[in-house]
C-alpha cells in the first residue's frame, strides 16, 4: 500500500502563502483534489511530486520525502497541467522514450500496454503536433502510466476536454483506482470530482478546507440548511406537517405544484417526512434535494 | 555519465533547421569576412587576429550561447523538461547528457569555420590546427557555462549575452587581469601556442587554459544538476 503523507505542509511564495497548514494522508483509490483557481492545488501536486520544496512541513512517500529523491519517480507518475510535450515525436515514439528514461526492461512492450490502456493505438503513429488536446491528455497519461507506478498525480487532468473524452477519462481514472493504485487529481470542475472521486480534499484560499466523501463534507456542515423539493398529492396539507416539526424552518408552496422546504437537521428530517406523511395519508410522489449538487457544498465553503 | 535516450530526445527536440539555419548564419559571416580581408590586405598578423579574436569572443560564445540554450532552456521554458526530471534518473546524468549534445552542435558550427578563417588569413596549417583546437576548447567551457545558466535562471540567454559582452568583450579587452578567468582569452591561449603565433605577450599560457578550463567545466556541469535536483514547476500565481 502506497501512501502519500502530507505534514503541516507549507508554502509560501515571498509574502504570499500559497499553501497554508495542510496536513492529509492520500491512499490507494481515487482522491479528487477539489478547489476554485488560484486555492494552491497546483502549488499542492507539485510538493506531492517533487517538484516544489516546502517552507515548512513534510510530503513523504511511505516515510521517504519526496523533494530531491528522484528515485521516487519509480512509484510516481505525473501528468502536467501544461500541454507541451516533445511535439515533433510520435505519440509512440514519446511513450517509448518515458519507458527507456523509466529504465524498463521491455520499454516497447510497456509502451504497447500504456497505449492500449488510453485506447490511442489508432493515432500512436502520428506526431504530437497534430493532436487534439484530449490526445494530448491522453499521451500524457500513457507517458505517466507506463512504468505502472503506485502513485499517479494529475494536474487539472479534464481541462479542455470534450464531453466524449472526458467520460473515457473519468472510466479510465475510475479502473486505475480500482486497480489499488493511490491517484489524485485536481480539478475545479465540481461534476468531473463528484463523478469520479471515492474521497475529495476540498482546498481554499491555500486552505485544506474539507476532506471526506461528499456525503461526509456536506455533514460537516450541520450548520447549514438544506434544500428539498417535495411532491405529494396534498402539498398544503404537508407544508403544515412539516412546519409543525423542528427539523424544517421554511416550506414554501411553489405556485404550480410541490413544496419548497429548508431543513435545517437531516438525520431528523429523514426519518420523520415518511413518518408525517403517512400518518396523514398523503402520498409522496417526489422528494429531491434541490441543492445535493458538489457546486452548493463549493459555494457554501467559499463563501465561508 | 550519460542517459542515450536524453541525448536522442534533445537532438530532435532541440535542433530544427531553423535553429541550424541561425548557427550557421555568425560562422558563415566570419568566413566571409576572413575571405575578404585576405583578398584586400594579404597575409597580414594584425588583421588575423583581429578577424581571429572575433571568432573566438562574439561567433564563438554567440553559437556556444545558442547551442546550449536550445539542449535545456527551451525545454524549461515550455515545461517538457518535467519529463525527463520526473524520472529515477540521476540530475548530473541529464545535465551532461545535455551538455554533450550542446558541445557536439557548437563545435559543428564553429571549429571548422574558425580553423578555416584562420588558415585563410594566416595561410598556413598550425593556425588552422590551434585555432581548431583552441575553438573547441572555447566549446567546451562555454557550453557547460551556459548550461548552468539555463538552470539558475528563467532569462538565461539574456543573461548569456549580457555576460559575453560585457565580461567576455568588454572587460576582457579592457582589464587585462580578467584574462585569467575569460573563456575567450583562454582558447585564443591555446590557439596562439599552437598556431606558434607572435604568442601575445599577456597570454595565460596553454598550460592554465587547459586546467582552468577543465576545472570551470566540472564545476558548471555539477552545480547545474544540482540546481537541477530543486528544480520547481511554476505553481498557480
Amino acid at each position: 500500500m502506497t501512501e502519500l503523507v502530507l505534514e503541516q505542509v507549507s508554502r509560501w511564495y515571498r509574502n504570499v502563502v500559497a499553501v497554508n497548514n495542510v496536513t492529509m494522508r492520500i491512499g490507494p483509490g481515487v482522491t479528487g483534489l477539489l478547489g476554485p483557481n488560484g486555492a494552491g492545488k497546483s502549488t499542492l501536486i507539485a510538493l506531492m511530486s517533487g517538484f516544489l520544496a516546502p517552507s515548512s512541513g513534510t510530503v513523504t512517500l511511505d516515510g521517504t520525502p519526496v523533494w530531491r529523491h528522484e528515485q521516487l519517480y519509480r512509484q510516481i507518475g505525473l501528468v502536467p497541467e501544461r500541454e507541451a510535450a516533445y511535439d515533433n515525436l510520435t505519440g509512440r515514439q514519446f511513450v517509448t522514450a518515458n519507458a527507456e528514461l523509466q529504465r524498463l526492461a521491455d520499454p516497447d512492450g510497456a509502451t504497447a500496454r500504456a497505449i492500449a490502456t488510453v485506447e490511442m493505438q489508432p493515432v500512436q503513429d502520428r506526431r504530437i503536433s497534430t493532436y487534439s488536446k484530449g490526445m494530448r491528455q491522453r499521451i500524457k497519461m500513457a507517458s505517466a502510466l507506463v512504468h505502472d507506478p503506485a502513485v499517479l498525480l494529475l494536474d487539472e487532468p479534464f481541462n479542455g476536454m470534450d464531453p466524449r473524452q472526458r467520460l473515457h477519462l473519468i472510466d479510465l481514472l475510475r479502473q486505475i483506482g480500482d486497480d489499488g493504485r493511490t491517484v489524485m487529481f485536481s480539478s475545479h470542475i465540481l461534476e468531473e470530482v463528484e463523478q469520479v472521486a471515492a474521497h475529495i480534499e476540498v482546498m481554499v484560499a491555500g486552505r485544506h478546507a474539507a476532506s471526506g466523501n461528499f456525503g461526509a463534507i456536506r455533514r460537516l456542515m450541520t450548520d447549514r440548511p438544506n434544500r428539498y423539493l417535495i411532491r405529494s398529492d396534498d402539498d398544503r396539507q404537508l407544508a403544515g406537517l412539516l412546519i409543525g416539526d423542528r427539523s424544517c424552518r421554511g416550506v414554501t408552496l411553489r405556485a404550480d405544484d410541490g413544496l419548497d422546504v429548508e431543513a435545517v437537521d437531516f438525520g431528523r428530517f429523514a426519518v420523520v417526512l415518511p413518518q408525517l406523511a403517512h400518518s396523514a395519508d398523503i402520498r409522496l410522489l417526489e422528494v429531491r434535494p434541490t441543492d445535493e449538487s458538489l457546486e452548493s457544498v463549493f459555494a457554501y465553503l467559499v463563501g465561508a | 555519465m550519460t542517459n542515450a535516450t536524453i541525448v536522442r530526445l534533445t537532438v530532435r527536440n532541440g535542433f530544427g533547421a531553423r535553429r541550424a539555419l541561425i548557427l550557421l548564419a555568425l560562422p558563415l559571416l566570419l568566413l566571409g569576412l576572413a575571405i575578404t580581408v585576405r583578398s584586400l590586405v594579404g597575409v597580414d598578423p594584425g588583421a588575423t587576429e583581429g578577424v581571429v579574436a572575433l571568432g573566438l569572443t562574439v561567433v564563438l560564445p554567440m553559437v556556444a550561447l545558442v547551442g546550449s540554450t536550445s539542449v535545456l532552456a527551451s525545454e524549461v521554458d515550455d515545461g517538457s523538461i518535467v519529463y525527463l526530471l520526473a524520472k529515477p534518473i540521476s540530475r548530473h546524468v541529464i545535465v551532461v547528457s545535455k551538455y554533450v549534445v550542446a558541445v557536439a552542435a557548437t563545435a559543428v558550427f564553429t571549429v571548422w569555420p574558425i580553423a578555416l578563417g584562420a588558415a585563410i588569413m594566416a595561410g598556413d596549417l598550425a593556425s588552422m590546427l590551434g585555432y581548431g583546437l583552441g575553438t573547441l576548447l572555447g566549446c567546451i567551457a562555454y557550453c557547460a557555462i551556459f548550461l548552468l545558466l539555463s538552470t539558475v535562471t528563467r532569462h538565461a540567454v539574456a543573461a548569456g549575452l549580457l555576460y559575453v559582452l560585457i565580461w567576455e568583450g568588454l572587460l576582457g579587452g579592457l582589464l587585462s587581469g580578467v584574462r585569467w578567468l575569460s573563456v575567450g582569452h583562454w582558447a585564443q591561449a591555446l590557439a596562439t601556442s599552437i598556431a606558434d603565433d607572435v604568442t601575445l605577450s599577456e597570454s595565460v599560457g596553454p598550460a592554465y587554459a587547459v586546467i582552468a578550463t577543465a576545472v570551470v567545466t566540472v564545476a558548471a556541469l555539477w552545480l547545474a544538476g544540482d540546481r537541477l535536483r530543486s528544480f520547481r514547476l511554476t505553481g498557480e500565481e
